[in-house]
């Protein structure tokens, strides 16, 4: 392929790099057609975003080089990254939350009067501008703390616009979006393209990959395994691809035979770290044997409402009975003794104690339990071997030993410890929240596998999840959530769109 | 209740405000300081350091070259230089920023007693004269204002400056590009960093202006109100400076109205021989004010969000 004549936007070829301990990008080769939405696609930790912080000039690559619009191109920083007009909207965003849209927009490139004041009337016109050229609606004025997590979004996109990019690297960015809000961004993508720009679209969600993007390049472990012509693949085919293995995308389960109510949450409230409610009434009933989906935008209560359940988090009303007996007061440890096992959301800051080792880790909680200590004194180090032993292999936990520190451990394998020490605890209720996050598919299968399996065993389980498609395919029943009220509950078949319009607010008439 | 009404009869006298503005003065500046550096991202609690620096190179340099303004700013290169200090430890090496802030304090308390035995030897460093010093300038005109005259324009030629520099401060940070940037970089440094802006250049540029506004509240201690050096002559002042900082929410005029409150009590205790509340007990006012806003008591008061956080580049 020889530059200039081949119609491509971005060419990187042979880029490497290497992290302490981790060969981040080995001889990737990497090229996007203009004009095109190219998907990066490839489990966490694949190098899918070195790769696009090394075209970013955020991370310098050891050896490769970049070719933009056929031009040898050197990226050592942001600022030649905007130069050749390629523009990043990263996962986590990138936006002041106390500025306004109107000075996150500028920043860096701000209109100025006089020896060096900011000019907010400029300011005010280019994202008029902006907002005529592309149809991207924005308040100037608006604080972006105040903003929905969608408009922020687009903030972000306005952002790289105004510095003139003309090749766009989206990094996850529908991760943090409702369905909705995906749907809404597809279409400014599309009108984006439309307009001449060419787009990265960085994901691990093989469905909008395939909805969205004209050619695929899959990475697995730093290095490109596959590019793909989105028409002629399918979601099995880049899985595969993407893990090096058959992997089962749906979970494969039995329909659940639940037993009796065991676990009765009565109008709880509770506020949120701020002060300010978060849960304002919150009734549901949970039976042996199933599992029941909470649904809704990150920040509608979900979390408050897993933290109160597990005894974290003091509830300000409202009862939770567990088979007829009141827990609402109960602190963590009653709560674990009572029969509640609970996988927090917040993985290496709840779950675990990172410096500790997986041994000790699979016992955090129950350190006290006679099987564990002597007297509630003396730990029984050859007991908590053994039985680190048997969790480790029994849930597949992949480390060098049960003495290695969790913060040695990938992701997954962190977050298999927290499963293992949870239903290894034989609980009558299970609380877990966003149990898959950030995990690799692998991983994700295997939880899922364990969670259906805790099922048919007969556990009643609660499950919080960000991610629609999770909620969807292990959930018996689906309660959504929306402003710490449990707005309906749907049957687990419920379709994505109503869904969707539940967890922002629509599709109730009313009911009080 | 005498010492009640003493306090109120105190209170209307127009020389108790004209100290009391003077010792604001000597807080504000290194506040305007930490200010400036904090809204960077970088704590600074080393203003007392800084100023000590630079209460003793103004000496030096007023006592070898009789020039109170050229020892001015020297004292002000001083501080800077102790600043950078601070900044290459904090910044470039990413250690974390209130033990080096610590470190600076007392490495400027051993340095300038060390300097003061191998120049001046045990005995005293020696009086600069009146006519070395930095003067007191009157305002022509309004210093014969009744009561507002002899309060803000019979005051050191460094009071006018300060009051100067805190509009200016002001102006800058919320009203121009550079502050934006500032503020940009303090509260989200990767953001700013991938808008192509230079957050360490912005961060030691900070730090390092903090240094340069502490030293030259050194040298209007050292130069301008006490005309010699004594060992630990701050005395906490960039101590107080850093609680105004906090009282005043990260803010110039904010950290002014708390300099002045600070000021005001170190007036009157400096009046002590007239009223008969403990002077110890008065000093203790700027700390307790200061527990008081911690415990966000006086509405909550937040600091920049990157504050004290080191930036890696390409880091979440």
């Amino acid at each position: 392929m020889t530059a200039a004549t081949t119609g491509y936007a971005v060419e990187m070829k042979g880029i490497t790099k290497q992290f302490p301990g981790v060969l981040a990008n080995d001889h990737v080769d990497f090229t996007v057609r203009a004009g095109e939405i190219h998907a990066l696609v490839g489990e966490n930790g694949a190098g899918k975003t070195t790769l696009m912080n090394v075209l970013y000039g955020l991370v310098h690559a050891d050896s490769g080089e970049i070719l933009i619009d056929g031009k040898p191109a050197h990226i050592g920083g942001a600022r030649d990254a905007i130069t050749h007009g390629i523009g990043m909207v990263h996962q986590h965003f990138m936006l002041i939350p106390v500025f306004t849209v109107g000075e996150n927009v500028m920043l860096g490139r701000e209109p100025v009067t006089g020896p060096d004041f900011y000019n907010h009337a400029r300011a005010r016109d280019e994202i008029a501008k902006l907002t005529r050229e592309y149809g991207l609606a924005l308040d100037p004025d608006a604080r972006m703390a105040d903003l929905p997590v969608g408009l922020q979004q687009r903030a972000e996109i306005v952002k790289v616009l105004y510095r003139g990019a003309n090749i766009l690297i989206l990094d996850e960015p529908t991760g943090v979006l409702t369905p909705q809000e995906s749907k809404e961004l597809f279409g400014v993508l599309r009108g984006l393209v439309k307009t001449g720009k060419t787009i990265i679209f960085i994901s691990h969600k093989l469905r909008e990959v395939l909805e969205i993007s004209d050619r695929i390049t899959v990475m697995r472990r730093g290095k490109v395994v596959g590019h793909l012509v989105t028409k002629d693949t399918s979601e099995q085919e880049i899985a595969t691809m993407m893990v090096g293995r058959e992997v089962l995308l749906r979970v494969d389960k039995k329909p659940a035979r639940p037993g009796p109510v065991t676990f009765k949450v009565e109008n709880l409230t509770a506020s949120s770290d701020r002060g300010v409610p978060a849960l304002k009434g919150v009734s549901f009933e949970l039976r042996q044997g199933e599992i029941l989906g909470i649904a809704g935008v990150e920040g509608n209560g979900q979390s408050e409402l897993v933290e109160v359940l597990a005894g974290t988090r003091r509830a300000t009303g409202g009862r939770v009975l567990l088979a007829d007996k009141d827990v609402t007061s109960f602190d963590a440890r009653t709560e674990r003794d009572a029969g509640i096992a609970f996988i927090p959301e917040d993985r290496r800051g709840t779950g675990l104690v990172l410096n500790y080792s997986v041994a000790d880790n699979l016992i955090l909680g129950r350190q006290r339990t006679p099987k564990f200590a002597w007297r509630e004194l003396v730990l029984r180090l050859l007991a908590i071997r053994e039985w680190a032993r048997r969790l480790v292999k029994e849930f597949d936990i992949r480390t060098p030993s049960i003495e290695t520190a969790a913060r040695n451990l990938s992701g997954g394998n962190q977050q298999k410890i927290i499963v293992a020490r949870e239903m290894a605890s034989r609980p009558k209720v299970l609380l877990a929240a966003q149990p898959t996050r950030g995990v690799d598919i692998g991983a994700i299968e295997f939880i899922h596998r364990r969670l259906v399996a805790e099922r048919d065993e007969g556990t009643a389980v609660l499950l919080v999840s960000a991610e629609l498609d999770e909620i969807r395919s292990l959930s018996d029943r689906i309660a959504v959530i929306y402003e710490g009220k449990i707005v309906s509950i749907e049957p687990g078949d419920a379709p994505e769109e109503r869904l969707g319009l539940l967890m922002t607010g629509g599709g109730v008439a009313r009911a009080s | 209740m005498t010492g009640i009404n003493e306090i109120l009869h105190l209170l209307v006298t127009a020389n108790l405000w004209q100290a009391a503005l003077a010792a604001a003065v000597l807080l504000l500046l290194p506040a305007l300081g930490g200010v400036i550096s904090e809204r960077s991202g970088v704590v600074n609690i080393a203003m007392e350091g800084m100023m000590l620096t630079g209460a003793f190179f103004a000496v030096v340099a007023d006592l070898a070259w009789h020039n109170p303004w050229l020892a001015t700013l020297v004292a002000m290169v001083a501080g800077g230089l102790m600043a950078l200090i601070h900044a290459v430890v904090a910044i470039r090496f990413r250690a974390d920023q209130i033990v080096s802030g610590i470190a600076i304090n007392i490495f400027a308390a051993g340095l300038t007693l060390f300097l003061v035995n191998r120049i001046y030897g045990i005995q005293d460093v020696g009086h600069i004269s009146p006519a070395e010093a930095l003067p007191i300038f009157d305002v022509p005109g309004l210093d014969q204002i009744p009561f507002i005259g002899q309060v803000f324009f019979k005051q050191n030629v460094i009071v006018y400056v300060a009051l100067a520099l805190l509009v200016l401060v002001h102006i800058v940070l919320f009203r121009t590009r550079l502050g934006l940037r500032i503020r940009a970089v303090g509260e989200h440094p990767q953001a700013a960093d991938t808008a192509g802006i230079n957050v360490y250049a912005i961060r030691y540029g900070a730090v390092v202006t903090s240094g340069v506004l502490s030293g030259l509240a050194g040298a209007m201690l050292a130069i301008g109100v006490s005309n010699t050096f004594v060992p630990n002559m701050t005395d906490g002042r960039g101590y107080i400076a850093l609680a105004a900082m906090i009282f005043g929410k990260w803010t110039p005029a904010g950290a002014f109205v708390a300099c002045l409150i600070f000021g005001l009590g170190e007036a009157i205790y400096a009046n002590n021989s007239i009223i008969h509340i403990s002077a110890y007990l008065l000093s203790m006012l700027p700390y307790i004010l200061t527990l008081i806003v911690l415990a966000g008591i006086v509405g909550r008061s937040s600091p920049p969000a990157a504050d004290g956080i080191p930036y890696v580049p390409g880091s979440e």
